[in-house]
């Protein structure tokens, strides 16, 4: 038998239940993701053009390899969060809700893992 | 205690559109439409890092009409996601929830969506639209 209070059992405890640990890491990585897309888009825009020479060029610089793979992380981590939300808030049976908030986690996981990879690999790789 | 399952939200159907409420739903609609982007920016990354015969090809497909049009779609998205984002971080902040103030900001929203995409749009097709 538990000695909390009744109250103390379910204080933070929403329908989800938790949260608000979600919530803030939501937050902190759309902050993120506010400046690094931003200049990932003004960046890509500015270049001469988008051939492969000239982006595989850009993203070996050490400064511009950085900031992408932050990107990538923020944006898979934000997207994985939202996703997840969604799944809770629509698929009802607690069943199919865990095998689909399973099956997102370790689909984003891998979609990050491999834009993550390719960035490292044209940043580390030698000159092409 | 109640043991009947607790309800789960969001009732959509119960409600009147509102031009608040449809501007919530496109928040969401974009952020899921960005994380399927996702896959192909990874998958533009990927075909970067394999080399010109891989990047040529993602490129051509990028570049083909169906391609821009994709692309256009996420600029739209991206834009409407960020800046509402941002009106989402001001509401966190306990400000601008107040129904006028909630409304004008939706507005700035949707027009700033729109100039953004557009200036977006007009800087690719301007220098970096062609291989």
């Amino acid at each position: 038998m538990s000695l909390k209070t009744p109250l103390g059992r379910v204080l933070g405890l929403g329908a989800a239940p938790g949260g608000s640990h979600h919530w803030w890491v939501q937050r902190l990585s759309a902050v993120a993701l506010v400046p690094l897309t931003l200049w990932f888009v003004v960046a890509l825009l500015a270049l001469p053009d988008l051939g492969y020479a000239t982006v595989h060029g850009w993203l070996a610089a050490p400064g511009h390899a950085l900031p992408v793979a932050l990107l990538v992380l923020s944006a898979t981590y934000h997207a994985e969060l939202g996703v997840a939300v969604v799944i809770e808030d629509y698929v009802s049976r607690e069943a199919g809700r865990t095998a689909t908030l399973v099956l997102a986690r370790l689909a984003h996981v891998a979609v990050g893992a491999a834009a993550l990879f390719a960035v490292l690999k044209v940043a580390l790789g030698s000159a092409a | 205690m109640a043991t009947r399952p607790r309800p789960l939200s969001p009732h959509l159907q119960v409600y009147r559109p509102m031009y608040t409420m449809v501007l919530s739903m496109t928040h969401r609609l974009t952020g899921l439409a960005l994380a399927l982007g996702l896959w192909l920016l990874a998958a533009w990354l990927w075909a970067l890092a394999e080399g010109p015969a891989a990047y040529g090809r993602i490129h051509g497909l990028l570049a083909s009409p169906l391609g821009l049009l994709l692309g256009g779609a996420f600029a739209l998205a991206y834009w409407y996601h960020f800046c509402n984002g941002l009106r989402h971080l001001q509401w966190d902040t306990g400000r601008g929830l107040e129904k006028a103030s909630a409304r004008r900001s939706g507005t700035i929203v949707v027009i700033a969506t729109l100039a953004l995409t557009a200036l977006t749009l007009a800087a690719l097709a301007h220098a970096g639209g062609r291989p």
